[in-house]
């Protein structure tokens, strides 16, 4: 009703792409990997203090068939990748995968035998958030950009065709902002 | 109930020239040899007046010697007395096998699994033994000290990107 | 007429062709065979990367067998490496519901090793800082316990509480989570006096929230449904297993660390273990409760008896000494440069110190060849041991019961997989 009442009788125009895109970064269904301590801000990032439903993750899907982005929270050794990996094959196109904490992104401060040095040897990576482990308004920031980089159709695990323009999948600066 | 009674007890039943003991912050810690060891522990456990029924930890320990490397710990804990006493045997690096004390207490079960997945101790008699820890293709054994802290490269295999 | 009764004849012909074919085929009973499910690492309800192999005669589990080792970081390995204070943030790591007690448990072992004994302020304020991560490791429990089995609401208040509690931790340790509080002889810094006022003002309030969620569940007929007999384990078969913690209190066996073999100052504070007979899910629901009650009553007691004074020990070459004074004298200097580069040398021994973690009995074994590493740290951690009781609890449950044993269980990978 506010929204036909400001717009008034006339139509908007806009591509398709755009149209799409907003659609999908508004409604993010995160697939919580919830593996060790991360997991446990994770969860205080689903909680009620820092309510991540307002920003469109309503349900935390724990079936990788229904579910858009890939939270992998915590250490990752080598008997968990082959899990890890096959669960993302499992999700559906369009894809992101969120690498939570300091033992995704490089293996944090485990540098022994077990530990697989960083997500990214086995699993395209779109955000890495710092933080050992990061502090849920550090994952919510992560959340934005990564809806920031799903209005441009940009994805790095996903079939190019589906998400936008092939011409926009070139790497760019993402804009840096302070605060 | 205090060290000195439970030393007593010990080398009245199994003699005086098979154990060696030392105390250290008020702990006993007495060394056995291996052949003894079921016995010594189903003595502990069931004799009236000591009752170590529950075993707190079971753990191996590299100590990197020619002879008589590996060592094997167990933490023992009455539940009745709240007394500790620790039992350690040692076996060599070429024979590494220990009869296992899982007819005394249950909870021996996965401690000893561990111990064989980390050094490569074989329990005799063991219910089950395989690695708990590492993938069961694993081939090599982490907690000795001449394995690097970093692993040794492709020892477990990675999916592809 | 004619196409009538050749209607009528056509159609008895392929009554008779039906008839006389043999199509008849024999099934084995489907429900006379076992079926093993396979409740992965990735699950919902298994509270960290827990794999369960299930054998299942219909819905009735028949056998179980738990499958750990998917967070192995290589604890013990590591600690070979690091020095004694190097040590302490990967402590966190372990239980990482109560991070807290687990930095006192191993300050407590380190110290024992090194025969010191940290001043009397520390000692009361590392009473309360376990208490509050006991409390806080409970919370969890609760909220899992009641989510699995279908309360919702009740995960989101405690939840709320722990944000309360996160708030607190970082007033007194400076992060909401993986601290790292305790040193070697003492603590990283004081507490100041509007800290003790936000801790007595979240204790005082406590007892009121945890009640709101006990008239959720207690009298809850499906609550009750869920948990009431399901996943017995008996006394004997409890010891032998070596549960510790919660679980064996729930079977009528009233042992507690805190009381028998008392550390720190538990021995001049007031409170009661409870004990209930039962060994089954809502008995340890129980015993959790109750502990949380207890929790606040001593966090109470050691808010006033707490005394003034330093916390950190005055011991030069063992404990790090204070910043002012390594700024401004040359003994400070080179103590400080000698323990953090080569680490604190204890002289050659071994030990075995244990503390109550909220789990069970969180035991380190600590082996020193003299020098600033440890030659062997070995975590016994309760999750680990807790874990193998398993398979007595699942016997004889359904399938749907499976998610509220492991959600009364309250293992901790981290823990368990070191």
């Amino acid at each position: 009703m506010g929204l036909e009442h400001a717009l008034g009788d006339s139509f908007l125009t806009t591509k398709l792409d755009d149209a799409i895109n907003w659609c999908r970064k508004n409604s993010l269904w995160p697939m919580p990997m919830g593996i060790s301590c991360c997991a446990i801000e994770m969860m205080a990032f689903a909680g009620p203090r820092f309510d991540v439903s307002r920003f469109g993750s309503e349900v935390f899907r724990f079936s990788p068939r229904q579910s858009d982005v890939m939270i992998v929270a915590g250490t990752t050794t080598y008997k968990m990748a082959k899990v890890v990996r096959k669960i993302y094959d499992q999700m559906p196109d369009p894809k992101w995968v969120i690498a939570m904490g300091a033992c995704t992104s490089s293996g944090g401060m485990y540098r022994t035998y077990s530990v697989v040095q960083g997500i990214d040897r086995f699993l395209p990576v779109d955000i890495y958030v710092a933080g050992c482990p990061p502090r849920p308004d550090n994952l919510i920031h992560a959340l934005i950009t990564l809806q920031q980089k799903v209005q441009r159709g940009e994805s790095k695990g996903s079939f190019p065709s589906y998400v936008g323009d092939p011409k926009l999948n070139q790497p760019q600066p993402l804009p840096v902002k302070a605060g | 109930m205090d060290n000195g009674f439970v030393l007593e007890k010990l080398k009245a039943r199994f003699g005086e020239g098979s154990i060696e003991s030392s105390v250290f912050r008020d702990e006993l810690t007495v060394v056995l040899p291996k052949e003894i060891i079921v016995e010594v522990c189903r003595f502990l456990k069931e004799e009236s007046q000591l009752e170590f029924d529950l075993l707190a930890d079971l753990c191996g320990i590299d100590m990197y010697t020619p002879v008589k490397r590996f060592g094997v710990i167990y933490n023992l804990y009455s539940l009745k007395n709240k007394h500790r006493l620790r039992l350690k045997t040692f076996v060599e690096e070429e024979d590494p096998k220990l009869p296992t004390v899982t007819t005394v207490w249950g909870t021996a079960n996965w401690h000893e699994r561990e111990t064989y997945d980390m050094f490569g101790v074989v329990f005799e008699g063991h219910p089950d033994l395989r690695r708990v820890y590492m993938p069961d293709e694993f081939e090599y054994f982490p907690l000795r000290k001449d394995f690097p802290l970093m692993g040794i490269p492709g020892s477990i295999p990675l999916p592809k990107k | 007429m004619d196409t009538r009764t050749e209607e009528v004849s056509r159609k008895s012909k392929i009554l008779q062709a039906l008839e006389d074919q043999n199509t008849s085929v024999t099934f084995d009973d489907p429900l006379e065979n076992d079926m093993i499910l396979n409740m992965g690492p990735q699950h919902p309800a298994t509270h960290g990367v827990l794999r369960l192999l299930i054998r299942l005669d219909g819905e009735t589990v028949i056998g179980c067998v738990p499958e750990v080792g998917y967070l192995h970081r290589g604890y013990e390995k590591l600690a070979e490496n690091c020095t004694y204070h190097e040590f302490i943030p990967h402590t966190d790591r372990l239980d990482y519901l109560s991070p807290l007690n687990n930095n006192t448990a191993y300050a407590l072992a380190v110290e024992k090793l090194l025969g010191i004994e940290a001043p009397p302020r520390a000692q009361y304020i590392r009473v309360m800082i376990s208490e509050l991560a006991r409390i806080s490791s409970h919370l969890m429990f609760l909220g899992s316990l009641a989510m699995d089995v279908g309360a919702l609401t009740v995960w989101m208040w405690a939840f709320r509480e722990r944000e309360k509690e996160y708030d607190l931790f970082e007033n007194i340790a400076g992060a909401r989570f993986t601290t790292s509080y305790t040193r070697i002889g003492g603590l990283a810094q004081d507490v100041t006096p509007q800290t003790l006022a936000m801790v007595k003002k979240f204790i005082d309030e406590f007892p009121g929230y945890l009640e709101e969620c006990e008239r959720l569940l207690n009298k809850n007929r499906i609550f009750i449904g869920r948990t009431d007999g399901i996943g017995i384990i008996s006394k004997e078969k409890a010891m032998d297993l070596g549960l510790t913690g919660p679980g064996l209190r729930a079977c009528g066996v009233g042992h507690d660390l805190r009381r028998a073999n008392p550390y720190l100052v538990y021995k001049d504070l007031d409170f009661a273990i409870p004990v209930y007979e039962g060994g089954d899910t809502l008995a340890r629901y129980y015993v959790r409760m109750d502990e949380m009650k207890e929790s606040a009553k001593i966090v109470q007691q050691v808010l006033e008896k707490m005394p003034a004074g330093e916390v950190h020990a005055l011991k030069p070459k063992k404990v790090l000494p204070r910043k002012e004074r390594v700024y401004t004298k040359m003994e400070e200097l080179i103590h400080d440069f000698m323990l953090v580069n080569f680490g604190v040398a204890p002289p050659v021994g071994e030990i075995y110190s244990a503390v109550e973690a909220p789990k069970g009995e969180l035991g380190f074994y600590i082996y020193s060849h003299g020098e600033g590493s440890p030659w062997r740290l070995k975590i016994r951690s309760p999750s680990f041991v807790n874990l193998q009781s398993l398979t007595t609890m699942m016997m004889g449950a359904m399938i749907s019961d499976v998610v509220a044993i492991i959600g009364s269980l309250d293992p901790v990978m981290g823990e368990a997989d070191k």
